[in-house]
This record gives C-alpha cells, structure tokens and sequence, in this order.
C-alpha cells in the first residue's frame, strides 16, 4: 500500500496546478496576458511561500516514500520560492522591452520551481531525478528563450548539451549505487551503511558519478565550463534567476545526498568536496579578474561562492550544514540585488553588459552605485555588512571539523576575490563617469535594490531569529 | 548594566550624524549643501567628543577592570554577544578619535571641495567603527568593527586621494584584508576551544601551548601589517602619500594604533607563552625597523612619504615596549602610541597646510618659509621636536619609558633602539632646515599666507596636549598604570605556571 499523503507535498501540488491554469489561461487570452501571467505566477509563488512557511517543522513522508518534507527542504524552498519570485518581478520590464514578452516565460518558471522543489524533497534516487530533469529542461528552454538571437540559442544549446552529459553521468551513478546497494531509497541507502562496515568499490564509483553530476547542476570546478558562457549568452533576467533559485536548489539537493542516504561514508565523499571546493574558491577568485563582461563576471562569482558553500558540506557536520544554509540565504540576497543593478545597465535603450560602463556611477546614480557597493563589500565577506556572517559560519564549521587547510586557502581566495569586487566599487566611485544609464528604472527595480541593501546592512544586527532557523533546519538532516 | 549606555552613544552617535547627512541634507544648490554637510559632520564629531569627556573625567583610575560595561545578547545561539567597556589601555584611545575626528573635519574644511557630503559620511562613519573597535569587549564585535574600518579609509583615500589613489587604496585594503582573515580564522579557533568569544572571559582562559604559537602568528599577520611593522610596512608610505590630508590624519593618528591595541589586548594575555616565545623575533624586526625605516626617511624628498617612513620607525618602538613585558615598557608603549597619535597626526595637518597653499608635497619646492609664516614655523617647530623626543615633549616620555624597560629585557634592543632616536632627529631636523629655513627664493612662496584662525583652531588642541604629555604626563600615566600592572601579572603567572612551546611541537598543534 502506498501512502500518498498529499498534504505533505501541498506546495509542490499547488504550484503544479497553478502552472497548468497559467498556461491554459495564456493560451486562451493570447499575446496580451503576458503581464497578467507574470503577475499571477508571483501571487501563486508567494502564496506557495506562505504555506511552506505556515508548515514549518514538520517532517513527514509522502508519496510512498519518494517525498520528504522536513525543515531542512522547508527553508530551502522558501529561499527557492522568494528566488523565483524576485527574479520574475524583475523581468517583467526587460521581457516586455527586448520583444521576448511571451506568458510561457513565466509558465516555464513555475515549472522549473515545481522542479527545484521536488529536488529539494526528493528522498529517492528516482525522485531526485525527475525533480532534476523537470527543473533543468524549463531552463534550457529560458535560457534560449530570444531564439531570435545568437547569443541566447547558443547559450540554450550548450547548456542543453552539456546538461544533458551531466544528466547521464547521473543517472550511471544512480544506477551503479542501485546496483551494488538494491535499493534507490535514500532512507534504505542510510540503513545499509550504519553498521560501518566498508562499502562496495563499485557503489564508491557510484558516488563519485553522483557528486560529478551534481557538481555540474552547482557549477563547481572541474565541471563548470558551461557557467560564463550561459550566464554570458541567456537573457540577463533569466542569468538573475539561474544564479539564485537552480543554485539553492542544486546545493540543496547535494546536501541532501551526501548527508543523508551517504552520510556514514563522509570518509569517502570528504576529499571529493574538499577538492573541488578548493578548485572553486580559487577559479572563482583567479578567473574572475580579468574579466570585462559584468555577466561573465558573477559567474565567476557564483562558482567561488559555491566553492565557499562546499567547505560548509565538506566538513559533513550538523554546524556546516548550519553554515550552508546562512550562506544561501545572504548569497541570493546579495545576487537578487546585484543583478537589479546589471538589469538597470542601460544607455539610450540599449543593455550594457561592459563593468566599464558602470564607470562613475557614483555620481550619475548615487542610491544605485550605493546599493552597488553594499553588494560587492557584501560579496567580498567584509564586516558589518552581512556577507561576512556568511563566511563566518563556514569558516566555523570548517575549524570545527579541523579543515585547517580549507579554511586557510578560503579566507586567501576570499582576499583575491576581494580585488575584484573592489575593482567594480573604484569603477563607480574612483572613476569619472562617461555616459549615464537611462532613467528612470522603474519602482520595482528600485524597491528590490533599497530592500536587498537594507536587509544587508541590518540582517547583521538581526542575525538571531535567522539563526534560530537555519539550525533547525540543520538539525533536521541528522537524524538521532 | 547601569546608567545611561555612555559607550554605546560615543560610538553610535557619529553613525547618527552620518545617517543624518545621508537623508536629510539635501539641496539644490551643491555649495549650500557641502556647507549643510560640514557644519553637520563638526557639530557631530563635536559632541561625541564632548560626550566622551565623561569617561575622561568618571574613569576609575584605582581600578584595573572594565569600567563602562554594557552588554546585550546578539547571537545568543552562538554565545556572542554585544559587549563593550574600557579599561585603562583603552581608554584614551578612544579619547584619541574623538578628538582627531572634529579636527580632521575642521581641517578639510576648504580642501575638500568635491562631493562634500559623502566625505563627511565617511569621516563619521570612520569614527563610529574606530571607537566601537577600541570599547569592543566580544571578539566578533572587536573583529567586525576592526576590518570595517577598511571600506571608509579605501574610499577616501580612492575618492579624494592624490595621483595614485587607485593603487594605494587598493594596496592599503588588500595588505590589511590578507593580514586579518587570518587573524578570523584564530578567533573561530579560539571559539571552538574556549566556547565563547566574550574577551574577559578569554583573558582568563588558557590556550595550550602548541595552540597558543599558531594564534600568535595569525594575530600577529593581522596586526604586524596593522601597525607597521618591517617588512609589511610598504602600504603605509603609499597610503599616506595619496590619502588627502585628513585621511592621513586618521591614518597615522588611530588605525596605526589598532594593531599596538590588538597586541596588547590579545597577543600578550590571551598567548603568554608564544609571546615570550616569539619577543626575540618582533625585537628584530622593530630594530630593523627603527634603524632602517629611519635610514630610508632621510633620503625621501616628499614630505608626506618622509613623515610615513617615521611613523614606522616610531611605531617600531611601541613593539619593543609591548613585548618587553614589564611597567615601564608597556606604558611607554601606550604612552608612545599616544603621542604618535597626536605628533604625527598634527605633523600631517602641518604638510597638509602648506599643500593646500602650493598643492605639492615635495621639499624641494619649498625654503625659508619662516619668513613669511613665522606662525607656522613655530607650530611646525613644536611638532618636529615632539617627534624627536625632545626632553618637554610627550614623544620624549614615550621613548624615554620604552628605552628604560627595553635597557632591562635586552640591551642590545635598547642601543639599537636609541640610536634611531638619533637617526630621528636627523632626518627631522634636515626636513626642517629644507622647508622652513634659508632664504625665500621661490616666486610662488613670496605670497603665501600664514596660518588662518580655522587652521589656528585645530593646532591649539594638540599644541596644548603635546606640552602637557610632555611635562607632566602623570595624569595620563595614571589611568593605564593599574591595568597595565594586571596584565604583567596575569603575564607572569601565566608563563611561571606553563613550560614554554617548542618548535618541534609546532606541526602536532592539532
């Protein structure tokens, strides 16, 4: 008898049902309801948002197993949801402006947050898969979704192909650990390996096919050649969108792996992390210098701050999933803001992608270059600002565990990084400026910047009730 | 918990003045609200200086605990709390940026004239993280306000800088970046092993020895490159070179100060052992330091760059008093780190007046200039000798002090030390003789003016401390004496009762 238990999977069920309508409602009100879908599809992402956060807590299975909501997949997914939604509310201008206003853009987005969280909830192999698969074919979609240009096809079908690999590499390594475990369920997975006898060779290669799929749906090095040139080539609302709710569910979803059915074999998985943690944190940092293209650039980015959350997830521990998880929270914030800024990079009714062109910002746009500075201080990890707690708490978690290394090569990578961001921050505040963005840019860009920049500058003062969250939902991954 | 939160206002009360001028000193006219914005960040500055006399005058100079203490709950899930107070050792450090804040307003009153508002925010917003950094009793509290001094310094000296601004900004924020990430991952360290980072409850914890040696080192990046020591010195020329003048103020006269602050505050209580293990290696480098910084002063032909080089050196003296570990020594220290504060800092006011006049900072551009601004030649002339360590000055008291307490640890450090007192008054003095003295040839320099009142103003203040440090320095010495002496206790006991590290132990420090 399988137990469905659908009240478990309310959210997921909801956003499902609700893209559907979406689509159909597209459909029958034509060209027109591009606004109106985009809207709705916020609504029924906050509404979604309001329901995980009601059930807060609990930990429950549903599906027959294949589900599981917990606190850990609850704080994930509100991250996820508010990822989505801001990402959505930011497009609405530039899909309209750049003759990409279609509803299926906002249709596929509901579909790739369907996606995302039932990876976050998945508790089966199988599961973890389909989440996968749902949430990456709607963003190979938006990804191309200016079919009619170059640079988006191109970034579509490379990240289609490269996905597609990734995909494959999976699933082998889902079907090796079937293989030598006889089971694809992650609680089954966990019981076999308590005992603390060795573990197959073959369900250790199993693994390692795992984490090098995942590794790609997280863009950590040796498997992120595909992130500049997608974050480059897609629609910059759509690079704002991939680089906070797919990355949260992507950490997520590795997270849930490796500590939950494979947690009593961290033994095994510690030195895979480690290495492309370290591998991150310094392509982050390195490669990031000489870039000129701003999107290309928080690629880069996004690739060290991943290899940042890695420390978290390497030292396996209760505080490191506890560090992840803050670090989560304050990145997207960081992110949300800093691509309002990119959105906002427009001269005479053309998008600027140049880090030039935010020369002298400071002067043309003094909130904006502001909410900017705030942004990449934040990203460096220098305190009060509240990018710092975020590494602190890795940091922490990785002293705990006695990653002396990790930490070390870390805080230096954090240092080069630091050059970088700094670089963007002498651009609008050392340099003359050359020519001014339009204006203006629209209310909803600027509330989304005063708000990102707010919580920045006063989430520091406020760190306890988000602490008090995140260790819950740590604590829900470790069962006993 | 008592009584009104006296630390708390000095510290957010410059922040308030920030945020004022931030929202609310708009104008249409940009001259109306450079002014608005001036008078706003003086008023600011002032009372938080006024304000802050209250400790001067209600510090209990018997006692050796924190006075002042608040404390609130922050992260209680991580046991880190809001926790400030001060003691006698730093006390009057925080007295030093008050009283630096309001001059170095005063000072830039008419040099700066581009994008008033946003200096004026920086300055406060300076101010706000050195005093929380000096009263900060938890470690992460210490820590956040420790590196977020970084962001207003790299914007002014980037903003309002000189030719190379962009180079010096970024190698002042990169140096002290590298330096104090480590110094984080001690602290977490140290957080895992004690279980909390309340900085009184740390002074009473013992770290093993082994431990000890490796926390050492990461504080000692952090702060090394903090104060200058040889050879992480070379951002300070730069930075001072290029920061407008007030930001050099702050420069020289505080952040230079964070890093004698972290040593005594953490190196020496909290590490005992590695600091007596490591008092050989940081008395190398501040001889070396002395002497050859001292050397290296004496062929600069820029004004601003020669007055850098001595703080260095003079910095090299606070080094050797901190680790020599007895009275003498570390009051002359703190002593020293206060005169510097002032002498260096009006020495940089005093570069910073004749480069409003002729925008250079090159000696070679300047001669007999008593003859046309004998006030200035005598205010120059007070500062130079103060910075020599002439007998009457507070920069003799703090040399003076360091050199008796080095003459016991090590005499060695005491000759080589003193003789940088003499290689001081060389380049001092040949500066002098180059600016101020000989005949007025140079056309530009025949109308230059002499001090205005406004320039008057800020020079009185630290012309009355420097001869008051100078010749009677009891009242100063007196409020650090009884924390100072629990220090060497605590320090004495410390090591009596533990064997000393050893190198071999280094790589099992697990």
């Amino acid at each position: 008898m399988i137990d469905l238990n659908l009240a478990a999977a309310l959210p997921e069920t909801f956003l499902a049902v609700a893209a559907m309508i979406l689509l159909l409602l597209g459909v029958f009100k034509g060209r027109g309801a591009t606004a109106l879908v985009l809207w709705l599809s916020v609504a029924c992402l906050a509404l979604a948002f309001v329901i995980v956060a009601a059930s807060m807590g609990r930990q429950e299975m549903a599906l027959g197993g294949f589900f599981i909501a917990d606190a850990f997949g609850d704080f994930m997914k509100l991250l996820v949801l508010a990822g989505s939604a801001v990402s959505l509310v930011m497009a609405l201008r530039y899909i309209e402006r750049e003759d990409m206003a279609r509803f299926e853009f906002s249709v596929l987005i509901l579909l790739a947050t369907v996606g995302m969280m039932m990876m976050i909830s998945a508790n089966d192999m199988l599961a973890l898969y389909l989440g996968l698969e749902l949430q990456s074919l709607s963003l190979y979609v938006v990804a191309a979704f200016r079919r009619d240009h170059l640079r988006s096809s191109e970034a579509g079908l490379k990240y289609f192909v490269l996905g597609a690999l990734s995909s494959g590499m999976l699933l082998y390594g889902i079907s090796l650990v079937y293989g030598f475990a006889g089971t694809t369920s992650f609680v089954a997975l966990a019981q076999q390996f308590t005992g603390g006898e060795p573990a197959p060779i073959g369900l250790i290669v199993g693994i390692v096919f795992l984490a090098a799929g995942l590794a790609f749906k997280i863009s950590a090095v040796p498997f992120h050649m595909w992130t500049p040139d997608v974050y480059e080539g897609a629609p910059t609302p759509v690079t704002a969108f991939f680089s906070t709710a797919p990355k949260v569910a992507a950490v997520a979803l590795i997270v849930r792996v490796m500590i939950g059915p494979f947690g009593d074999l961290v033994a095994q998985w510690q030195q895979i992390i480690w290495f492309i943690s370290v591998a991150s944190m310094t392509l982050g940092a390195l490669a990031a210098i000489s870039q000129t293209n701003i999107k290309r650039l928080m690629a880069y980015s996004s690739i060290g701050h991943i290899g940042y959350a890695l420390i978290g997830l390497a030292a396996g521990t209760v505080s490191g999933v506890n560090g992840i998880l803050v670090y989560l929270t304050i990145y997207i914030t960081m992110n949300i803001g800093t691509f309002a800024v990119i959105l906002c990079m427009r001269q005479k009714d053309v998008m600027v992608e140049r880090i030039e062109d935010l020369k002298g910002l400071s002067k043309t746009q003094p909130g904006m270059a502001m909410a900017m500075a705030i942004f990449m201080f934040s990203m460096a990890g220098i305190p009060p600002l509240v990018g710092f707690f975020g590494k602190f708490y890795i940091f922490l978690a990785a002293i705990e565990a006695g990653l002396y290394v990790l930490a070390v090569v870390g805080v230096l990578t954090s240092v080069i990084g630091a050059f970088y961001y700094l670089r963007i921050v002498k651009l609008m505040y050392f340099d003359d400026p050359i020519e001014a963005f339009d204006r203006p840019i629209g209310r909803e860009m600027a509330i989304i910047l005063a708000g990102s920049s707010l919580v920045i500058v006063l989430l520091t003062v406020g760190m306890a009730p988000l602490l008090d969250g995140t260790a819950a939902a740590a604590a829900s991954l470790f069962p006993g | 918990m008592t009584g009104w939160p006296l630390l708390s206002t000095i510290t957010f009360l410059p922040l308030a003045g920030a945020l004022w001028i931030l929202f609310f000193v708009r104008h249409e006219d940009e001259a109306l609200a450079a002014k608005n914005a001036r008078s706003m960040a003086l008023w600011a500055s002032l009372v938080t200086f006024a304000v802050s006399l209250f400790l001067w005058f209600r510090f209990d100079r018997a006692s050796a605990d924190f006075q002042f203490v608040e404390r609130a709950d922050w992260i209680p899930a991580f046991n880190i709390s809001y926790h400030m107070g001060v003691d006698g050792i730093s006390m009057m450090f925080v007295l030093l940026s008050t009283l630096l804040t309001p001059l170095c307003v005063l000072a830039s009153w008419e040099a700066v004239k581009s994008r008033v508002k946003e200096y004026m925010i920086a300055f406060l917003v300076l101010e706000t993280l050195m005093v929380g950094m000096f009263c900060a009793l938890d470690l992460v509290v210490f820590y956040i306000f420790f590196e977020g001094v970084l962001i207003p310094m790299f914007l002014i000296i980037g903003i309002w800088g000189g030719g190379r601004r962009v180079y010096a900004a970024f190698k002042f924020f990169l140096y002290t970046l590298a330096g104090s990430v480590l110094m984080l991952l001690a602290i977490l360290a140290m957080y895992y092993d004690a279980g909390t980072t309340d900085i009184p409850t740390l002074l009473a914890h013992h770290f093993p020895a082994q431990m000890q040696i490796w926390l050492w080192l990461a504080f000692f990046a952090s702060f090394a490159v903090k104060v200058p020591m040889w050879p992480v010195h070379t951002w300070l020329p730069d930075a001072h070179v290029e920061a407008p003048t007030a930001g050099s103020v702050i420069l020289a006269g505080v952040l230079l100060k964070m890093g004698g602050y972290g040593f005594l505050r953490f190196s020496l209580p909290m590490m005992p052992e590695a600091s007596a293990f490591f008092a050989p290696l940081v008395f190398t480098l501040s001889v070396v330091a002395i002497v050859y910084t001292s050397l290296v002063a004496l062929a600069q032909e820029d004004m601003k760059k020669l007055i850098a080089y001595s703080s260095v050196a003079h910095m090299g003296f606070v080094t050797i008093g901190i680790f020599v570990v007895n009275q003498q020594g570390i009051e002359g220290a703190i002593f020293q780190m206060l005169s510097h504060g002032i002498v260096s800092a009006a020495l940089f006011l005093v570069v910073g007046v004749i480069y409003d006049r002729l925008h250079t900072r090159l000696i070679e551009r300047y001669d007999g200039l008593v003859n046309r601004m004998p006030a200035y030649a005598l205010i120059f002339m007070l500062f130079m000798l103060a910075s020599v360590g002439l007998p009457g000055t507070s920069g003799f008291v703090g040399e003076f002090l360091v050199l008796i307490g080095a003459f016991q640890a090590n005499t060695w450090v005491a000759l080589l030390a003193a003789s940088g007192m003499v290689l001081g008054a060389a380049y001092m003095l040949y500066l002098y003789r180059r600016v101020i003295f000989g005949r007025l040839t140079k056309e530009d320099l025949m109308a230059v003016r002499d001090l205005n009142w406004r320039e008057k103003v800020v020079f009185a203040p630290l012309v009355v401390l420097v001869l008051w440090m100078g010749i009677y320095p009891a009242p100063f010495l007196d409020v650090m004496s009884p924390s100072v002496e629990r220090l060497i206790e605590n320090y004495e006991t410390s090591l009596a009762s533990a064997e000393s590290p050893r190198f071999a132990d280094l790589w099992s420090a697990r």
